[in-house]
């Protein structure tokens, strides 16, 4: 029976069987406790709301983005190391120390974490910061859409950690296909937290993708046509669109599972007509794209990187275009390769298999691209240099053992096996990760005003990239011995080395993601010897090395006009003159708690759903949309900044730049 | 490169800002802004008319559309949510002459045939669950209900802004942001118009079809 007022929630639902949990939810509970306490102590409520939790400035969002990928990535590796530990135990009468109804939803959250809490924000966040200053704009075309945005990733995040300690996550694998996540086979909180969770954050991520296609479209400076476009911008216009173009799959998908779960409606059913091979599809439809959605804008970094640090023009900029362009198109035609099995026939098969073939042809083409970028070039190995050639020998590989899972034969065999786990792994860390650690270096002056420290980002990179070879080579090797995805124990006790060999290779990650942590702390401690006076601490090429480190609140004093590719490149040798004088005041948008109003609610929606607390369901979604309405009412959302204010931040440049030329 | 460029191209190209600029006012961006935004939800009723598509004629030995629908009801329908469209078309030309009160007046209009076309379909809905066709009932009705039931709740959407839009235009007149509103609310519910057409050809005419 439902209680009217708590629906499903008892104490029940609170793990204090597991102790694994329970340890994990005293040291959460004492750390948070100790973080409310030290921002009353030191007073900083008041300054958190002013100037970020309200914040329009897409530089800061970006950054609150960054911050909270970082956040879930040490949730996500977590983990990882958990399952790693598992594999590594459960062998000949060992049961490991998880049972199955843990371990089923470690794996699930893993994924659904990684992909959906790591990589999207930390893409976002990066795209949000560097976009606007690339294109010579002020903010983003929908500032307060941005903040929207961004709560509302974050809302999906607290309802994907509030299942830790609060009933259970999906047991399903991070994708929840039907029928197993059906309400038959899964009853509990779980399948619908994750529903929850991914709609909450979707909403986030398709109006930011919205928000970022219309302002590279609108706001380019003067004179920026799009083949004069820096190369992150036209991965991020791609990303973008392929983000409007698949998101909408995802929440629609995800809505018939929901009503399949809470109406009983029949879409996804074995019986009265319903299809589960639907909804595989259609999770696919969105989830290809997704990868590309991930990987794109980190070939945009890698480019930028390569430029930089062998101080020539991007070998082949149109060829760089085209490919992109061609990629963001095919994403979208092979998302059957995701499951071959299903036994759509030889031409289906093989018509997708080629498709998906097809996709390295463009891939290969940068590959070359950046090689011959390098070739004959000045290189600088700095840690964004180090992480860039790190990702083209490790993704070249992670890239092939892609085609041959595209050969429709080969991937009947190694289909879930854990062969297909090394590969995504490979290419998602191996590009994904390893371009968000060479964007976060190479940006990192730009948005805080000082580089990171080099020693803790060598020890950081050669821990990563050794570990990372150690923990997948041998799932490379397991997969083809045919051992599947997703087990919690193992007969045969031959396999055992393998897993204890990868579980030195998450060590090796985990030392690799301390020192990450260190090299941000150590930076900032000796952040006056690292200060970057100049704004362009790389000798950069495009718009955002033009203004200071870290960018005023509007960006630039003066709209620049580009005559050029490299477009500062081109004002440094052609003797740009900074302007001095003849500013005016700027019309900025003002910030707003709005966005963070309606995330609050959103969580509170989600939770009440999850939960069948269904007057609180109706209670907050009310709230959504009363808030909402009331939130149009409000037609002053732009104010002058004032001149005195430019003026001065423009006279700190000076004498910044003063100190450097002295 | 390789140009000979005239001297006055030549200083243009040391031109590196604009010195004299003005304020670029927000909302430059919300019409296009809006019609990406359409388009993504467009994919989504793409998504449910793929599924209408597939599971359509699973009806687990349940009623079929030939003993469900009933076409008189829905050509009434459709012309409801046409009168609609054709009326904000005339509350959008009386708008661009400064008219507040016509385009009220038509906005007002425009909402009670949305709401005649709301109206119609609930009864719609409601005659079939008390016949036992509910949406549980096999995967075909699950489909119906799912595709025609977004529709509507696009359109009692489309209602409540529109309620919204008319006190605003009450209170501010139809100043530069309103408009920009009122162009956004006449993308919207012509784009529901034409996802009816749609719904109206593949669900109702094609089933009787079946």
């Amino acid at each position: 029976m439902l209680d009217p007022i708590f629906g499903r929630l008892s104490f029940a639902a609170l793990p204090l069987h597991e102790p694994i949990l329970v340890a994990t939810f005293a040291a959460v509970a004492i750390g948070g406790i100790a973080l409310f306490a030290a921002v009353t102590r030191y007073q900083l409520w008041g300054y958190l709301w002013r100037e970020w939790i309200t914040t329009i400035d897409h530089k800061r969002i970006g950054i609150m983005y960054m911050i909270l990928g970082i956040i879930m990535l040490l949730r996500g590796f977590a983990d990882a190391i958990m399952m790693r530990l598992q594999q590594m135990m459960a062998f000949g009468g060992s049961e490991g120390y998880l049972n199955a109804h843990h371990y089923d939803q470690i794996f699930t959250a893993h994924g659904v974490i990684m992909i959906f809490f790591v990589a999207m924000p930390l893409v976002t966040g990066l795209m949000n910061y560097i976009v606007p200053l690339q294109i010579g704009a002020r903010d983003v075309a929908f500032p307060f859409l941005n903040n929207f945005s961004f709560w509302m990733t974050a809302s999906g995040a607290v309802l994907v950690m509030f299942s830790l300690f609060i009933g259970e996550f999906a047991r399903t694998g991070w994708l929840a296909y039907p029928p197993l996540s059906g309400i038959q086979y899964s009853p509990d909180v779980g399948v619908d937290y994750y529903i929850w969770a991914l709609q909450i954050a979707g909403v986030g991520t398709l109006l930011s993708g919205v928000n970022l296609l219309a302002t590279i479209i609108k706001m380019r400076a003067p004179g920026m046509t799009l083949m004069k476009m820096p190369v992150f911008t036209w991965t991020s216009l791609c990303t973008n669109v392929l983000i409007v173009a698949a998101f909408p799959v995802l929440t629609a998908v995800l809505v018939l599972l929901s009503l399949d779960r809470y109406v009983g409606t029949n879409f996804f059913t074995n019986d009265f007509g319903g299809n589960p091979m639907m909804y595989v599809n259609l999770i696919w439809i969105w989830g290809h794209p997704e990868v590309y959605i991930l990987i794109l804008p980190l070939f945009g970094v890698f480019s930028e990187v390569t430029a930089t640090f062998c101080g020539k023009k991007l070998f082949g900029y149109s060829s760089m275009v085209y490919a992109t362009v061609v990629i963001t198109i095919l994403s979208y035609i092979v998302w059957l390769h995701h499951f071959f099995t299903m036994g759509s026939g030889a031409s289906v098969n093989s018509f997708f298999g080629i498709t998906t073939m097809i996709i390295s042809i463009p891939t290969g083409a940068k590959i070359f691209n950046w090689l011959f970028t390098m070739y004959r070039g000045r290189i600088r190995f700095e840690l964004p240099m180090m992480w860039t050639v790190a990702f083209m020998l490790t993704f070249v590989i992670g890239g092939m053992t892609g085609v041959l899972l595209a050969v429709p034969p080969a991937d009947f065999v190694l289909h879930n096996s854990l062969f297909l786990i090394a590969h995504f792994h490979n290419v998602i860390i191996g590009g994904v990760l390893f371009g968000l650690f060479a964007g976060i270096n190479y940006w990192f002056p730009k948005a805080f005003g000082y580089k990171l420290d080099r020693f803790w980002g060598l020890v950081s990179f050669w821990f990563w990239v050794i570990g990372f070879w150690v923990a997948f080579t041998p799932l490379y090797v397991l997969g083809l011995m045919g051992v599947t995805r997703r087990l919690r124990y193992f007969e045969d006790p031959s396999l055992q080395i393998w897993f204890q060999i990868a579980a030195v290779g998450a060590g090796l990650i985990a030392i690799g993601i301390g020192a990450m942590l260190i090299q941000f702390y150590v930076s900032f401690r000796k952040r006056k010897e690292l200060r970057d006076t100049t704004g362009d601490p790389w000798d950069g090429r495009t718009l955002e090395w033009s203004t200071s480190s870290p960018p005023p609140a509007y960006n630039f004093a003066f709209t620049p006009l580009i005559h050029d590719g490299d477009a500062w490149w081109d004002m440094k040798q052609r003797g740009y003159q900074r302007p001095l004088q003849g500013f005016r005041a700027i019309l900025m948008p003002a910030n707003t708690g709005a966005g963070f109003i309606l995330a609050v609610l959103s969580t509170v929606f989600g939770f009440a759903m999850i939960w069948y607390m269904w007057w609180l369901a109706i209670a907050s979604f009310i709230g959504i949309v009363g808030f909402t309405i009331y939130h149009t009412f409000n037609y002053q959302r732009e104010f002058h900044l004032p001149l005195q204010e430019i003026v001065r931040a423009e006279e700190e440049r000076s004498q910044l730049l003063a100190t450097v030329r002295s | 490169m390789g140009h000979a460029l005239t001297p006055e191209q030549a200083a243009a190209r040391t031109v590196f800002y604009q010195a004299d600029e003005h304020d670029h006012e927000a909302g430059g961006s919300t019409l296009l802004g809006f019609w990406i935004y359409l388009m993504s939800d467009c994919l989504i009723f793409a998504v449910l008319f793929a599924i209408y598509g597939v599971v359509g004629g699973n009806y687990a030995a349940g009623p079929a559309p030939k003993d469900l629908f009933d076409l008189s009801l829905v050509a009434l329908n459709t012309a409801m949510l046409l009168f609609s469209s054709i009326t904000y078309g005339f509350a959008m030309l009386s708008s661009y002459r400064n008219k507040v009160a016509a385009t009220q007046a038509w906005l007002v209009v425009t909402g009670l045939f949305g709401a005649a076309f709301l109206a119609i379909e609930l009864y719609e809905f409601a005659h079939m669950i008390h016949q036992g066709a509910t949406p549980q009932r096999s995967a075909f009705l699950s489909a119906f209900f799912t595709l025609v039931g977004t529709h509507g709740l696009h359109v009692t959407f489309g209602l409540v802004w529109l309620i919204t839009l008319l006190v605003q235009i009450g209170k501010h007149g139809l100043n530069r942001a309103n408009a920009r509103r009122l162009a956004c609310l006449s993308l919207f519910w012509h784009f529901l118009d034409v996802i009816w057409i749609g719904v109206f050809t593949f669900v109702y005419l094609m089933g009787m079809l079946r």
